[in-house]
């Protein structure tokens, strides 16, 4: 893993001290609400309907045990018990106090944490592959990029003030999960015919009221240009990025309004300026970083096999968990785990400050101290010997959380919604809470198959509904909540919108609609290898419109 | 006229209150001093900035509320969820809003 530096440590310590005396000046009155604000974003303090919020950054949502123990800690010392894990591959506290934030702060920068760039029209936590470093289809760790471009974008004078705020994420492999193209940068690093690392650039992705697929203006970018082509592209949006409607100011609008092709031109425009100078990425400066990311020495356990195999069918729960939580890594005697943040009946992302402790155990016994944060609201553990699973899995029981649902239809991602967003119009949380038991029996799951729910409780989209296979977006009509349906979402490197389905649903009654939905599916399948998505793009969405509103599907 | 009441958040620490008769932030919305008239929600308009500009509360927001029984009930369901909490079980001893008050 990254360690900070001698600079990392001085500069985090020091906006810390700067935070902590903006916070007491503030309490003290010596500071106006209007002045603090744009102060708090920054540390990335929140206001929301209850209390503040605090968001702390994960870097490409990659943590340690002593970093998910100190989460524990504040969980309990400064909150009440427990943190909300996010799509951004950050965690968020629902209830820190104000005059705790300098407190707060100064814990988590000794396990080389902060919250800075967490809010704000500035660049954002850099995300990646949430399985980097450990996938059996990885051309190369996205992780020593995205630091890269976390140690470049940390405050960068020209970046502070962007028209709106620009979120980066980084992908490994073909498989895009890391869902790149519904950013405002997206970089699938690849290696060409010669065999050099490079990147596909994307840009102009991006959710909330104007959804948009990102747009291909660099097929291969040499890794050496990685910050110079950035750059350009950041000075062009920072240059003609619309800053006077809020709702027009990302990215992907200026690569609308322009054309990609366009835009691809200013950007090499800017970038044959940058691209000899000292943005160019050093050989020695990326191999040492590179270096932080080394995978561990993984030892040699083929016993695990044979063990697996007499576990799996002593226990049908342990091999159902194994079938859908645990996928290949690139070392055969290892799995990657996904331990489901998503209970049935539980809230999406939410983990108490017990549940993270004992999750740190155990990655420091069975997974070399490596924990990952995923954006779909789970945690991974990378590195785990396919001899260890059982005992993981055991230690996951106790904590309840050996849910064994990673990518069917009760692994819901859902935004805190109305029950805590100031943003939000409705309720998220209850929602999926509802559809999770709905659906709980794990037969029925597995019967289902793959299947993306995602829910925002606002036009934002932070529930990402927009790539939901099914989507829900809570609106208010009336002073009631009501549920817009989108089918037809995918996240992945086949990145598509999904279409809005017809009129919305009441909250007693869309837990129905969705059962429609996915009982039509059942019926309309070739077999059970055909996923939703699929089958959904095979027959388009008529016969899901005829299900759910009969006659008057063809007025909706 | 419908009625309304004072709502902020406490600058230390977030909460939402309500301004009661006496002129406190109260954690609780059934404390709320009510505004059953114009001049009255004017000078609540007032006390609330200068509460803001005082450096006490935050997020200063007069509120629409109907008194049923003696009950004081939002119109709107994020007042109403403001005024309990969130309405799902989130974390063990901390209570969350009640069903009837928050159903239309």
């Amino acid at each position: 893993m990254y360690r900070y530096d001698e600079f990392d440590h001085a500069f985090v310590a020091e906006r810390v001290a700067q935070f902590s005396d903006q916070v007491q000046r503030r309490l003290a009155g010596e500071l106006s609400e209007d002045a603090f604000k744009p102060l708090r974003l920054m540390n990335g303090v929140y206001l929301q309907l209850h209390a503040y919020m605090l968001r702390i950054a994960i870097p490409y949502g990659t943590l340690s045990s002593k970093q998910m123990r100190m989460l524990a800690h504040v969980a309990r010392t400064y909150d009440r018990g427990y943190g909300h894990f996010t799509t951004r591959q950050n965690l968020q506290f629902n209830w820190p106090k104000l005059s705790d934030m300098p407190a707060v702060l100064s814990e988590l920068a000794t396990v080389e944490m902060h919250a800075m760039q967490t809010s704000g029209n500035c660049i954002r936590n850099v995300t990646a592959d949430h399985f980097a470093g450990a996938a059996a289809d990885e051309v190369a760790d996205p992780r020593p990029y995205a630091e890269i471009l976390r140690q470049w974008s940390s405050v960068h004078p020209e970046f502070s003030f962007l028209p709106r705020k620009f979120k980066i994420a980084v992908t490994g492999a073909e498989r895009d999960r890391a869902a790149i193209q519904v950013h405002d940068i997206g970089l699938h690093l690849k290696k060409n015919d010669k065999g050099e690392i490079g990147f596909a650039v994307y840009v102009g992705g991006g959710q909330g009221r104007t959804p948009m697929v990102a747009k291909l203006i660099r097929d291969f970018l040499p890794e050496e240009d990685l910050l110079s082509y950035t750059t350009a592209i950041m000075r062009v949006y920072n240059l003609h990025g619309r800053r006077d409607n809020k709702y027009k100011a990302r990215i992907k609008i200026l690569v609308h309004e322009t054309g990609a092709e366009e835009l691809a031109r200013q950007v090499e425009v800017e970038f044959a300026q940058l691209k000899d100078t000292e943005l160019k990425l050093p050989e020695q400066d990326v191999e040492a970083i590179t270096a932080y990311f080394a995978p561990p020495a993984l030892p040699a356990r083929a016993e695990g096999w044979e063990n697996l195999a007499r576990w799996k069918k002593a226990d049908p729960a342990f091999a159902r968990w194994v079938q859908q939580n645990v996928q290949p890594h690139k070392n055969p005697d290892y799995g990657m785990v996904t331990i489901s943040l998503k209970p049935i009946g539980g809230i999406p992302g939410d983990a108490s400050d017990s549940q993270m402790d004992s999750i740190a155990d155990i990655a420091e016994e069975y997974a070399f101290d490596e924990i990952r944060v995923s954006h779909e609201q789970n945690l991974i553990l990378p590195h785990v010997a396919l001899a260890d699973l059982e005992a993981v899995y055991r230690g996951l029981v106790a904590i309840d959380l050996a849910e064994a649902n990673a990518g069917l239809i009760t692994d819901i991602i859902a935004c805190p919604g109305l029950d805590y967003c100031a943003l939000a119009n409705a309720r998220s949380i209850p929602v999926a809470q509802e559809i999770s038991r709905r659906f709980g029996n794990p037969e029925r799951q597995a019967e289902i198959g793959e299947l993306k729910i995602k829910i925002s409780g606002c036009i934002n989209a932070c529930g990402h509904h927009h790539v939901g296979h099914i989507g829900l977006l809570g609106v208010e009509k009336k002073g009631a909540e009501l549920y817009q349906i989108t089918l037809g979402g995918s996240g992945d490197e086949h990145t598509s919108i999904g279409e809005i389905i017809g009129r919305g649903f009441e909250p007693e009654k869309v837990t129905d609609a969705i059962e429609t939905i996915v009982d039509t599916y059942l019926k309309i399948r070739k077999d059970q290898s055909e996923i939703f998505l699929e089958a959904y793009r095979r027959v388009g969405p008529q016969p899901f419109k005829d299900a759910l509103y009969g006659s008057a599907a063809e007025a909706a | 006229m419908v009625d309304k009441v004072l709502t902020a958040n406490r600058l230390t620490d977030g909460i939402a209150v309500w301004l009661d008769a006496n002129g406190a932030w109260v954690t609780s919305l059934q404390d709320a001093l009510v505004a059953r008239h114009a001049e009255a929600v004017a000078a609540l308009e007032e006390i609330g900035k200068k509460a803001y500009s005082d450096n006490k509360v935050v997020d200063v927001n007069v509120i629409e509320v109907q008194e049923t029984n003696g009950v004081l009930w939002p119109l709107r369901l994020r007042e109403r969820i403001r005024a309990q909490g969130p309405t799902m079980e989130y974390a063990p001893g901390y209570a969350i809003a009640d069903p009837k008050f928050i159903d239309v």
